[in-house]
């Protein structure tokens, strides 16, 4: 049966029709939504690429169900910032060209947004376990540590 | 410095609108008003015509249409900025289009490095003669000699003021009508504004906010989504389908069957993903693949069709029995899976007969052809176009995934979207194929390399044949190609130094356990990998300083100012390996060249190391990398590329094996086929040499080739053993250093 799931995405209250409540937050986000921040990437939470914020908190969104979002306050990469209103994160990220094919960024961004709220001025060392359980396969990494510090310079 | 340009998007699905915005009576048949494609194939996509790479509209704004597709390099930047530069345009007035068949030049497949130097180079000529024909036009217009005009911002006009007239004034809304000139003549690389410079790239503001439209985010109307259901073994049959397994998934359109091909297609993504988990089919056993335990004994037993005899100088076998000292060695590389981020994707669509497929394939004008065959149709009838996904790293499952639309789309006469799930990815996408190397050195009385013997095991290439099959064909027992393709896997085989007596046989072996295709750097890393090694082992025995023992043997200017200049950059301190330093971890410094593929670009580099002797585990600490790839067209693409070839092939080095049983891969997600995690990353200084006036060589795969021997290097230094096995798992380091004491 087609449920309709009340969703407070980026500032704005919606919501989407569901035939499964189980279904992941990734696929309301992405099919129902039409968002392109997050990204699927293995549908496990291994890799990050789908992170979104609930509450200001970095979550998998493809192994988190909607059932279990509730009201939570959910932020994706759109959300974060735009070409003409970058977030200090982006737009460091931006500056320091920190992506090859760009694909796992956006997992990288938010949750690197996540980290330097509640972290001002991190070790090179914290930068990298915040991420250690975010893959990036192209390579990326010191552009990515470089421009988290940036970011954090710069928040 | 930002500039602004349309997106990939709006090219693509409104192909449409840009291209009859061009006002090109040919080209507005191409493609409708509403941009739904369909290939007469009136826009010309000769590698001849300058109208198939370049178009300016009246407002100036020039089109390039470029074969070669930016695969997550920033190649699409480099390449405006070569059209930019060689047309004295700005930079925001040129778009590109990539890889579209019906408007884009077949320039061979995005792959061996050769975007800028042979994809690039074609498009700089194409500029050039456009260019000349430009200032020709104006010339004779104003009554002018030519070598009075110049040309600033897209306007030409003579150098003492008076007449000008701007390129959309004088071409827009008209073809070139031009064959390319190999002798139309270049700009001088000493007035280069563009070309050379760390522009940024065009596409990563979309990218950090999430506006970038990949092909895994690509959607038309009436979009099914589809999912692939891969048999339980890789030459299993299908028994049986139980479709009343899934007739409770809302949204459920249709299970295809088509030999053992099986998918399903849904409504929503979701409702396809669960119809995937739930569809109960029945397999036949198949246990075909060989047990991996005993992988190398297999390859060795393989049956060797033919041998390649890459270089052959002197007689190495009789010299070698004549040495004063012989060594040998046995060097491995696992098999390897692409592992990009995101899993292929595609969609695809059947209408009045034609089929349109858009994916990330490195090669759409090949593509086409492979699906055209696969569904016995007219190549005329198919159009293939590129939009980029998550990083590919040589053939991945792009094709495959097409291919799959292509099948579930003319199941259900519908577009459908494929998109791979993560086991379908590292299960299924072709493979880096294992590969063996037999080495063997002689030296004189007085430590002299007098010989060098080297056998390779990998798997033949068909002749002829640049397309590795594609699953779904073969599944479905439609046309497919049946023979190999591995890549140029024989290159860097030979080695580039002067030795008298020199043998260098690759053995090409009847097959391989997994489907094999090219993986950045095919075979150059591998080759490069035992050579290199197998060169520290020569330095070791001969008493010398890695790096002098090298430039003993080198008799190429290019390559010893590389090394000389690594020397300085990376403070190399000339001695002897290695370092003998006690204590449970101990550091040490391994360095390695390359000369790619005998041919292009050089890169030497110095790894430094940490091991721990009784974890086994190696940290590798930085990397000191300098390279000479001819001119530059944008610094920071450059290093960037460099940067992630180091980082990626650490990450194969240390980890990276893909396992099977006998009738599958095992290793099917970032737990059983772990990556280099932040933590764990070097750093990288690179240093790159500049020539403005030499050829552009390729710069995305000959930095990933000297890694895995300058880790091996440093770990011998630092602890006195060779790992010869990759990868360098702290199992097999502390195998090593056991079996040393």
């Amino acid at each position: 049966m087609p449920t309709a799931i009340p969703l407070h995405v980026n500032g704005r209250a919606t919501r989407v029709t569901v035939d499964d409540p189980d279904m992941p937050l990734l696929y309301a986000l992405r099919d129902n939504l039409g968002l392109h921040g997050p990204r699927f990437g293995c549908g496990l939470g291994q890799c990050g690429s789908c992170t979104v914020h609930l509450d200001g908190r970095p979550v998998r969104s493809c192994v988190t169900p909607l059932s279990a979002v509730g009201k939570k306050k959910i932020v994706t990469l759109e959300g974060l910032g735009t070409v003409d209103k970058l977030h200090p994160v982006q737009k460091a990220f931006i500056e320091e060209q920190a992506a090859q094919c760009g694909y796992c960024i956006s997992g990288m961004i938010m949750e690197a947004a996540a980290f330097l709220a509640s972290n001002k001025n991190p070790s090179d060392a914290q930068i990298k376990q915040a991420l250690a359980h975010n893959l990036c396969r192209c390579g990326t990494h010191l552009r990515i540590v470089r421009a988290v510090k940036r970011a954090a310079a710069g928040v | 410095m930002r500039f602004t340009k349309p997106s990939r998007r709006e090219f693509l699905k409104g192909t449409g609108i840009l291209i009859v915005s061009f006002s090109l009576p040919s080209l507005s048949k191409t493609v409708s008003a509403s941009g739904t494609p369909a290939d007469t194939g009136t826009k010309t996509v000769a590698l001849d015509d300058v109208d198939a790479f370049l178009a300016i509209d009246p407002s100036g704004s020039v089109t390039l249409f470029s074969g070669k597709v930016d695969l997550g390099t920033g190649i699409g930047t480099a390449l405006t900025q070569i059209v930019a530069e060689e047309l004295d345009v700005p930079l925001s007035r040129v778009h590109v289009i990539e890889g579209d068949t019906a408007l884009t030049p077949a320039q061979g497949k995005t792959w061996g490095s050769l975007s800028i130097q042979n994809g690039g180079v074609q498009i700089r000529q194409a500029a050039a003669t456009a260019r000349r024909a430009l200032l020709q036009e104006a010339a004779k217009r104003f009554g002018v000699p030519v070598e009075d005009l110049i040309v600033e911002q897209g306007t030409m006009r003579s150098r003492n003021g008076g007449k000008q007239i701007t390129y959309g004034e004088l071409i827009g809304g008209k073809t070139f009508s031009l064959k390319v000139d190999k002798q139309a003549p270049l700009k001088d690389p000493a007035t280069y504004k563009i070309v050379g410079r760390p522009v940024p790239r065009f596409d990563i503001p979309e990218k950090m906010t999430g506006q970038f439209t990949y092909m895994q985010d690509f959607k038309v109307p009436d979009m099914l989504h589809g999912r692939v259901v891969r048999p339980t073994a890789i030459g299993a049959t299908l028994l049986s389908v139980d479709e009343s397994s899934v007739k409770d998934i809302p949204g459920l359109v249709k299970v295809v069957r088509q030999g053992n091909f099986l998918g399903v297609v849904a409504e929503s993504e979701w409702g396809a993903i669960r119809a995937a988990q739930k569809l109960k089919a029945n397999w036949s056993d198949w246990e075909g693949l060989p047990e991996q335990s005993k992988l190398w004994e297999h390859v060795r037993a393989t049956k060797v069709n033919k041998d390649d005899v890459t270089s052959n100088i002197g007689s190495a076998e009789q010299a070698l029995e004549q040495a004063a000292k012989r060594l040998s060695a046995t060097y491995d590389f696992a098999i390897h899976t692409h592992g990009s981020i995101g899993p292929s994707c595609a969609v695809a669509e059947i209408k009045d007969g034609k089929l349109t497929c858009w994916s990330s394939s490195q090669g759409t004008h090949d593509l086409r052809q492979q699906l055209a065959a696969m569904l016995s149709m007219p190549d005329t009838d198919v159009r293939a176009i590129y939009l980029e996904g998550s990083g590919c790293y040589g053939r991945n499952g792009h094709e495959d995934a097409a291919a799959d639309a292509v099948l579930l789309a003319r199941a259900v006469e519908r577009p459908v979207r494929v998109q791979w799930m993560r086991p379908d990815e590292h299960g299924w996408d072709p493979k880096g194929p294992p590969t063996l190397m037999d080495l063997q050195a002689g030296l004189d009385a007085n430590s002299n390399v007098v010989a060098w013997y080297s056998q390779v095991y990998v798997p033949e290439s068909a002749t002829g044949s640049v397309n590795v099959k594609l699953v779904a064909a073969e599944l479905a027992g439609l046309p497919h190609e049946t023979g190999m393709v591995p890549g140029n896997v024989i290159q860097n085989t030979a080695i580039p130094y002067t030795f008298p007596n020199v043998r260098t046989v690759a053995h090409r072996l009847a097959e391989t356990p997994l489907r094999p295709s090219w993986i950045r750097a095919p075979g150059r890393m591998q080759n490069t990998f035992g050579n290199e090694s197998f060169m520290d082992e020569l330095a070791a025995a001969a008493g010398a300083d890695p790096l002098e023992f090298r430039l003993r043997y080198l008799n190429d200017p290019r390559g010893v100012e590389l090394l000389k200049r690594l020397a300085s950059f990376a403070q190399w301190q000339g001695r002897k390996s290695p370092k003998r330093e006690t204590g449970d971890v101990a550091t040490g410094r391994g360095l390695t060249y390359i000369k790619y593929e005998l041919a292009r670009t050089y890169v030497g580099a110095v790894a430094d190391v940490e091991v721990n002797r009784k974890s086994g585990e190696i940290r590798v600490k930085h990397f000191a990398v300098v390279q000479d790839c001819g001119q530059i067209i944008n610094p920071d693409g450059v290093k960037n590329q460099v940067e992630g070839n180091v980082t990626q092939t650490v990450s194969r080095v240390l980890k990276e094996e893909v396992t099977f049983d006998r009738s599958r891969v095992t290793s099917l997600n970032w737990a059983s086929y772990p990556i280099l995690t932040f933590p764990e990353m070097p750093e990288v200084d690179i240093e790159l040499i500049d020539r403005p006036t030499e050829k552009p060589w390729g710069v995305g795969e000959p930095s990933a080739a000297v890694v895995p021997s300058a880790i091996s290097n440093a770990v011998f230094d630092a602890v006195g053993v060779r790992l010869r096995s990759v990868p360098f798992t702290p199992a097999k380091v502390r195998a090593a250093i056991q079996s040393s004491l």
